[in-house]
Formats: C-alpha cells, sequence, structure tokens
C-alpha cells in the first residue's frame, strides 16, 4: 500500500508555545489511521495542519515538511482551496450549513465550479447515499438540515465532505458529541468508506481506535510517540509512554 | 429572610414602573396624534388630502394636498437606502470579515463618529458643500435638492446600517465558516455564500434602521433639500413629510394646523408600517 500523506519533521508554534515537535510520519492511503493521545498533545493540531486549516489561526509558525501525493503542501504554488478538496474534513461538533440539507451537500461541487442541475442531482444523491444518511432524507432534501438530529447531522457533515470528491478525509473527534447508537453508525461509515478513501480520524476513545482503525498513531506533548498496527500497537506497545496511557495510567 | 423578599418586591415593583412609563409614553404619543390629526382629514377629505397635489397653505384659497410631501419622503428614503445600504453593508463585512484589527478599530470608531454628529451639523455641511457643489456640477439653478438629501440621509443612515450589520455578521458561529472553507471555497465565497446567508435576519434589521431613521430625519434635509412643496423631481427643491410640520408649525393655526397634526400622524403610519412590514419579514425567516 502506497503512502497518501507524508509529514517530515513537522514542527509548530502557536505563538511561542510549540504544539508539534518534529512530526514525521507516512499515511497509507485506503486506510484508517487514527491518531491518539491526552488532551493538549497536539493530534487535532496535527490533523488541522494537514488540510492547512491552521492557517487561518494568527501567529501560527510552521517548519518542516507536509506532502499530499508527493507535493510539499506548504509551497508556494499550492492553491489552498484545491487541496481542502481534497482533503476533506469533519469536524467535531456537527456543523451543517443553516440551509437545506441538498443545499448544504451541493455546496461543495457548487464551490468547484458544478452548475448543471442533473449533475448536482446525482453527486447530492451519491453522496448521501455513500455516508448511509439516503434512506432518511431523501423525502425531505429541500428542508432545512438544521432539523436534524445529532448524528444525522454529523453523517450530513460527512457526505457533504463526501460531495466535494476528497481523496483523504481528516475527521476531528467526529463522534465525540454523539449518542453510542449514532457513534457506531459512524464507525460503519469509517469502515465502508475507506474503501475508496484515506481516513485519518483524531479520537478521544481507545476503544474506537481498536475497533476501527488499521494504524495507530500515539501524539504526547507535541511529539508523535509511537506510529504502527493498531493490533500491535495495542497488545505489544514498543514504548513504556504507549503502555501508560492504553492501559489508563494517566490521560 | 423577610426583610430581603420586600426589597425583591420593591425592586421589581420599581422596574415594573419603569417599563410602564415607556409603554405610556408611547400610547400618549399615538392617542395624541390620532385625536389631533383625525378632524383636519375630515374636514379635507382624505382622499383629497393624501392625494392631493396642491400644498397651500397660507393661501387665500387653501389647498392642504400632500402628495408631495408623502412621494418625497418615500424617494428621498428610497434613494438613500439604494446609495446607503450596498455601503454600509460590503463595509460591515469587510470590517467585520476581512479587516485586520487595527484597522477594524481605528474604521469602527470612526463610524461611532459619525454616529454621534449631531443632524444639523449634516445639514450645515451639506448646505455648504453639497448643494453648492450640486449646483455646479448639474449646472442647475439652485443645488437645494432631493438630489442633495438623498446623498446627506444616505450618510447619515451608514452607521446604523454598518454597526448593526457588524453584530449580525459577528454572531455568525465560527463553525459555519470552517466547514465552508474546508470544503475548498475561497474566504470571500464564504463570506457571501454562508456567512451573510446567516446573518440576513440581522442585515434585514440594519436596512429598517436605516429606513427608520431616514423617513424621520427633519433637520438636516430641511437645510439641504430647498423646502419648496413641488412634486419630487430629483434636481427640484422638495419639500419631506418631517419638514413639512417642522418649518410651518411655529407660524400655523386653525385648519393649516390641524392639517400639520394630520401630516405627523401619516408620518406615524408610515413607520408603523416599515416596521411591522419588516418585523414580519424578520420572524419569517426565523421560523423558515
Amino acid at each position: 500500500m502506497s503512502d497518501i500523506m507524508t509529514a517530515k519533521e513537522l514542527c509548530l508554534w502557536y505563538g511561542s508555545s510549540q504544539a508539534l515537535k518534529n512530526v514525521s510520519i507516512s499515511i497509507p492511503e485506503k486506510s484508517i489511521t487514527a491518531l491518539i493521545g491526552p488532551s493538549g498533545c497536539g493530534k487535532s493540531t496535527f490533523l488541522k495542519t494537514l488540510n492547512r486549516m491552521n492557517d487561518l489561526i494568527p501567529e501560527v509558525k510552521i517548519t518542516g515538511e507536509v506532502s499530499y501525493k508527493g507535493v510539499n503542501i506548504f509551497d508556494s504554488s499550492v492553491d489552498v482551496c484545491e487541496l481542502r478538496r481534497e482533503v476533506g474534513m469533519v469536524f467535531q461538533k456537527p456543523n451543517p450549513f443553516p440551509m437545506s440539507i441538498y443545499d448544504n451537500i451541493a455546496y461543495g461541487p457548487r464551490t468547484h465550479g458544478v452548475k448543471s442541475k442533473a449533475k448536482l442531482d446525482e453527486i447530492v444523491e451519491r453522496a448521501l447515499r455513500d455516508a448511509a444518511i439516503w434512506d432518511e432524507v431523501k423525502d425531505r432534501l429541500k428542508k432545512n438540515a438544521l432539523g436534524l438530529s445529532g448524528g444525522q447531522q454529523q453523517r450530513l457533515c460527512i457526505a457533504r465532505a463526501l460531495a466535494a470528491e476528497p481523496q483523504v478525509l481528516l475527521m476531528d473527534e467526529p463522534t465525540s458529541a454523539l449518542d453510542p447508537i449514532s457513534t457506531s453508525r459512524i464507525e460503519e461509515l469509517a469502515l465502508q468508506l475507506k474503501e475508496k478513501y484515506t481516513i485519518i480520524i483524531v479520537t478521544h476513545n481507545m476503544q474506537q481506535a481498536v475497533r476501527i482503525s488499521d494504524n495507530t498513531a500515539f501524539f504526547l506533548l507535541g511529539e508523535l510517540v509511537e506510529f504502527g498496527e493498531t493490533e500491535k500497537l495495542f497488545s505489544q506497545p514498543k514504548e513504556k509512554r504507549t503502555e501508560d496511557y492504553i492501559t489508563g495510567r494517566f490521560g | 429572610m423577610k426583610k430581603n423578599r420586600l426589597f425583591e418586591n420593591i425592586i421589581h415593583g420599581i422596574f415594573l414602573i419603569l417599563g410602564l412609563i415607556t409603554i405610556g409614553c408611547v400610547l400618549l404619543i399615538t392617542v395624541y396624534l390620532v385625536i389631533s390629526g383625525i378632524p383636519a382629514i375630515r374636514e379635507i377629505g382624505i382622499i383629497d388630502f393624501l392625494f392631493g397635489k396642491k400644498w397651500a397653505s397660507t393661501a387665500e384659497e387653501p389647498a392642504f394636498g400632500i402628495l408631495p410631501f408623502i412621494l418625497t419622503s418615500v424617494y428621498g428614503t428610497a434613494g438613500a437606502i439604494v446609495i446607503g445600504v450596498p455601503i454600509g453593508f460590503m463595509t460591515a463585512v469587510y470590517l467585520s470579515k476581512a479587516a485586520h484589527p487595527k484597522v477594524r478599530t481605528v474604521i469602527e470608531a470612526a463610524v461611532n463618529l459619525l454616529a454621534g454628529i449631531p443632524s444639523v451639523v449634516y445639514g450645515l455641511v451639506g448646505m455648504l458643500v453639497l448643494v453648492p457643489g450640486i449646483r455646479k456640477l448639474f449646472n442647475i439653478p439652485d443645488g437645494a435638492s432631493l438630489f442633495a438629501a438623498i446623498i446627506v440621509l444616505a450618510i447619515m443612515i451608514l452607521p446604523s446600517i454598518i454597526k448593526v450589520s457588524i453584530t449580525a455578521l459577528d454572531a455568525v458561529p465560527k463553525e459555519y465558516e470552517d466547514a465552508s472553507l474546508a470544503l475548498g471555497a475561497t474566504p470571500t465565497e464564504t463570506f457571501f455564500r454562508v456567512s451573510v446567508p446567516t446573518a440576513k435576519s440581522g442585515i434585514a434589521a440594519a436596512v429598517v434602521l436605516g429606513v427608520g431613521r431616514a423617513i424621520g430625519e427633519a433637520m438636516a434635509v430641511m437645510m439641504v433639500s430647498g423646502n419648496v412643496p413641488n412634486m419630487p423631481s430629483l434636481f427640484q427643491s422638495v419639500r419631506f413629510l418631517t419638514t413639512a410640520v417642522a418649518s410651518e408649525m411655529a407660524y400655523s393655526s386653525g385648519l393649516q394646523q390641524q392639517a400639520l397634526f394630520s401630516i405627523a400622524l401619516v408620518l406615524f403610519l408610515f413607520i408603523m408600517l416599515i416596521n411591522a412590514a419588516l418585523n414580519f419579514f424578520l420572524k419569517g425567516n426565523k421560523e423558515g
């Protein structure tokens, strides 16, 4: 399996405090990579670096390199909008736009120049089917998306991200605001989606990492402590710190 | 324990009375305007009053038609909105979403200052700068015109439009904007396709405030509009509903004075109507 995203000696500062320290990692494509670690360990920061959402925060300084399909995403010739189209994102709190379900899904494609109604209809249906929410919303596509339940809203957000036809899907604790049933639906969905997409998911829930991920990266205080196959990392961690964390001794 | 409750009750009572004072003022003004405005309308006839094109209150055969005033107020307000809303709205989008914090601080301070300038000063500057400017620019005998009034009103409504729009735009959850950017939209696309639609009811409220301020303004427009009861035309001297009342009240008597009250009543109804219509529109937005 080839690697789709690679970070090399990535460091990141918010003002004077360093949030990422020399992170080097290679993410294999069409798999699920889980990022775990205690709060403030830099896992979300790392995730947001991958689609350059950190650009929006003032006083962020980044050194090192992140390449997507062999291209350094910090290169001045990279169109950040195009990068974000290919590297989609699902946020912690479901954040559908206050508009209709249809318009939510069509937002990405419209942004990227799709105008034909037939084409949009097709994209919307496919995205909603891929996100396993089509049957629940097909009769109310024109209704406001804020009328959906939290779990449905999150799957809608996944559908919205898929409609932009990304290669990589970043998920920032996508189930932390959801109930257990909605959570398991999202997990099932993630497992289906890895057939077509590369998924990188930040999670606080170690069981979740075990259940769905192929590889796991453990972050602590801005460092990547250990990265490897999920099964191995949880059964035979190489690092003492990893073991302490996954056995619940801290964090 | 007991003492505390008594204290609470007293405070509660004071707040209630203060609230009632406000309502009382509104009721008093409304009732007074209706009572004093109706007789003249009755005597003149509502059709002749509202749709009469000639106002000659002190002529030997007086005519009390206020259509010129109504149309002037409507055109003047509409003109001010057409010019002021786009400028104010774009300024608000820029300040709320794009401007550097330092730039925003400076411009916001300027906007607040603009809001605090008394209307007579607007009138004065309009009279000394704008009116002669228009006269020269368009080569007309007198620059005091509807056009001058529209420009002054457009500037006067800017602060309320900018400030209320900024409040609405600032309140747009950052999550929406992040979602849009993460989908690959540019910041500009994000402002206009997500932030502005989300803030639309607040922006509509800004327009209401602007309309209210423009239609109710008397002093500044009196000084730049020439104050002649013509049917409105862009480069002619005109008289607004507000200025009609203000300019004749001091020396009026009899039916003339009663007719001025009727004009005030019409103005009052206009403002009620605008508020009601836009409130209705805002409510519809929230539920939709």
